[in-house]
């Protein structure tokens, strides 16, 4: 069996399955886990050698890109004069690269199962979230899924996890109310929220939001970054035109749903507006990086100084 | 022929040199050059070096003259830095070789080229060598300014304060040292603002004519909030590209020499841990020099940016003559047509802003997008 890709997540579930289907059949099934790192010449036909207690086994190489030619020659040679049927199950692992090509080129034409573990693209993020809640028997609003990603969805790892909290923590359809909820304090979340808030010329909730993610610990440096961000998409979209967000993400470099999210954002703004926000965040960023005293404070007037921006007296 | 022809347009700070030399009185044993960038600092360094290992108070020509200018006289050391300061375990080596005797020179030379760089810890390492001199031992240190150098490394040495080399002078030079055209030189010097080794570097590089020229032209092409961001955006790239360019072959080759010394099996795919350890020591220097060269790259830039508004803040006074950007005198004059003098200032200040904010190590893109909106032509 090859699992190929680099998203670790989905390599691990794949092994994950695989072992567990393997115990079904024989629950004594022995694991052997082979790095390049350290690999020694032989190891593995020394585990392939039929055992004298019988039973079965997994041999599985976890990182074929890695590997050095000793381990590449010995995988080689046991898929030229492989175990009986059923004995011995290979699993090789590969991230991604041309080395070990011989041998995945050998996998292949040997009839091994090849699961793909690709990396999960920017878009392909609302069908991975929507996924999870669907493998474990529940679903989530679009807002949700969205909600969520803004919140965690810079590591898939911690995308998954937190669908799988969800899942445990709450019952029924995944709403938005409900992520907020779970995902509150979090750093990124109160960021977006912060920012969200600004942007939508909310003073009192930014700055409700703001003190509450203070005390709670949080820096106010990652909360100008994301101020910082949201504004310079909003330019980037505003004056980009109207064309289908799928074809603006393209020649923006952002995913589509960013595109809908400042477009939303843009209603209400003028551009010299946001580039009035614009300049006040800069002062901000200067100001929370050691520039100024009272760092919060910083942050409460450039949220002050956006709301009006927005909606000039 | 002397040792002190390269440093140009320092009469008296080469005045003040010369004698230390020729005059053991004149002489002390630390010595602090402060001078603008491209001013000649290390030049002038390097030639006090000379004069003080020659024979002949610095001929120019013989042995001793020739390996203290190219660096390599045994008992000269130039130091200069890559990180963002010099650290503490350098200051110390350093004062362990101030107390050695000169090997064959007559002096044993320390030139620091960054002493602004010289933070407290550091510069408290440094401070007992520079209280207790040792006889034949000299140092010399340069810094932009004397602000930027520790107060206590200030008040133990012998100030000299180099000044901007005029354009002539820096021009004639280019000819003479480098075979560049008189034309060119002229012009390199100018818009090179008489930095000598920009200059020297726009003279000779068509592709750092081309940026210089795109910087100078976002001046005249910011219209709205959207194209500040635009331009922000190609600033930024601009630097990065620069900066990626000049290391990435020197990254991989001080990799390739750092393993040849540990003596590591380049063929193995993964390396032991001490090896691991050293490189991976080695890329994260690397990775603060790049870090240090892109922001230097886009002080750079805004240098050049700035010109441009100086130059339109002197149209308007009415003369244009000895503008910086003499090549470019149609966007000069077109800027003054469309800016007061007062909004001229503004975007000034705007430039001297960001520029301060960057070497705070804020997030360069949202500091230059904060400048190119102060920037935008009246509509
Ligand atoms: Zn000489």
């Amino acid at each position: 069996m090859l699992i190929s890709g680099p998203e670790s997540v989905l390599a691990e579930r794949a092994l994950a399955a695989t072992l567990d289907a393997l115990r079904a059949g024989d629950p004594d099934l022995e694991v052997i886990k082979l790095y390049s790192e350290g690999y020694q010449s032989g190891t593995l036909t020394m585990h392939a050698s039929p055992s004298l207690f019988g039973g079965t086994k997994a041999i599985v190489v976890l990182d074929l890109e890695d590997a050095p030619d000793d381990l590449q020659t010995d995988v080689l040679a046991y898929l030229a004069a492989p175990a009986p049927a059923g004995e011995v199950t290979l699993v090789v692992a590969h991230r991604s690269g041309n080395r070990g090509k011989k041998v995945l080129d050998t996998l292949k034409k040997a009839g091994a199962r090849v699961v793909d573990a690709a990396q999960i693209k920017e878009n392909d993020k609302p069908q991975f979230a929507a996924n999870e809640f669907r493998r474990q028997g529940r679903k989530a609003t679009p807002g949700a899924v969205r909600a969520l990603i803004d919140a965690v969805g810079r590591d898939i790892r911690e995308l998954a996890a937190a669908c799988s909290q969800l899942v445990v923590d709450t019952e029924g359809l995944v709403d938005e109310a409900m992520v907020e909820k779970y995902q509150g304090g979090k750093v990124e979340t109160t960021g977006f929220k912060v920012a969200d808030a600004a942007i939508a010329g909310n003073v009192g909730e930014a700055l409700r939001l703001l003190r509450h993610a203070i005390s709670a610990g949080d820096s106010p440096v990652p909360i100008v970054a994301v101020l910082a961000m949201q504004l310079r998409q909003m330019v980037r979209v505003g004056g980009a035109g109207r064309g289908p967000s799928g074809q603006l993400a393209k020649s923006l470099g952002m995913a589509p749903w960013q595109i809908d999210q400042a477009r939303r954002k843009l209603s209400g703004w003028t551009p010299e507006g946001v580039g009035q926000a614009i300049q006040a965040v800069a002062a901000a960023d200067f100001d929370v990086k050691g520039g100024a005293r009272d760092p919060v404070y910083s942050v409460e007037r450039v949220i002050l100084t956006i709301c009006e921006a927005r909606n000039p007296p | 022929m002397s040792v002190w022809d390269d440093v140009i347009g320092q009469e008296s700070a080469v005045a003040t040199l010369d004698r230390a030399v020729t005059e053991p009185g004149s002489m002390t044993h630390a010595w602090l050059l402060t001078g603008p960038p491209g001013s000649g600092r290390s030049v002038a360094a390097k030639a006090f070096a000379a004069a003080l290992q020659c024979p002949d108070g610095g001929c120019g020509t013989c042995r001793e003259c020739r390996t203290a200018l190219e660096g390599t006289h045994a008992d000269v050391d130039v130091i200069a830095t890559e990180g963002l300061t010099l650290t503490v375990k350098l200051a110390r080596e350093l004062v362990l070789l101030a107390a050695r005797r000169p090997s064959l020179g007559r002096w044993r030379v320390i030139v620091i080229e960054d002493a602004d760089r010289l933070h407290e810890r550091a510069a408290d390492a440094l401070l007992k060598a520079l209280e207790e001199p040792v006889a034949r031992t000299v140092w010399i240190l340069c810094a932009p300014s004397l602000e930027d150098v520790i107060i206590t490394i200030r008040s133990r040495s012998r100030h000299v304060r180099l000044r901007t080399p005029p354009v002539e002078a820096v021009a004639a030079l280019l000819v003479r040292r480098d075979g560049i055209d008189p034309a060119m030189a002229t012009f390199a010097a100018r818009a090179a603002q008489c930095h000598v080794g920009l200059a020297r570097r726009l003279a000779r590089d068509e592709g750092a004519r081309n940026r210089r020229h795109e910087v100078i032209q976002l001046a005249a092409k910011i219209r709205s909030v959207g194209d500040a961001v635009g331009a922000a955006s190609d600033l930024d790239s601009i630097a990065k590209e620069e900066a990626g360019a000049a290391s990435t072959e020197r990254d991989v080759s001080e990799k390739a020499r750092l393993l040849e010394i540990l003596g590591a099996d380049l063929s193995a795919r993964v390396q032991p841990p001490h090896v691991r350890a050293q490189v991976s020591a080695l890329e994260k220097e690397q990775k603060t020099r790049a870090t240090r060269f892109v922001c230097d790259v886009i002080d750079r830039s805004l240098m050049d940016l700035l010109s441009v508004y100086r130059d339109a803040l002197v149209v308007h006074t009415g003369a244009s003559i000895g503008l910086v950007n003499q090549d470019m005198i149609e966007q000069v004059r077109q800027l003054a047509r469309v800016m007061s003098p007062e909004q001229l200032l503004g975007c000034m200040d705007a430039i001297g802003t960001a520029r301060e904010r960057i070497d705070a190590n804020v997030n360069s893109l949202l500091a230059l997008e904060a400048m190119a909106i102060s920037l935008q032509l009246a509509r």
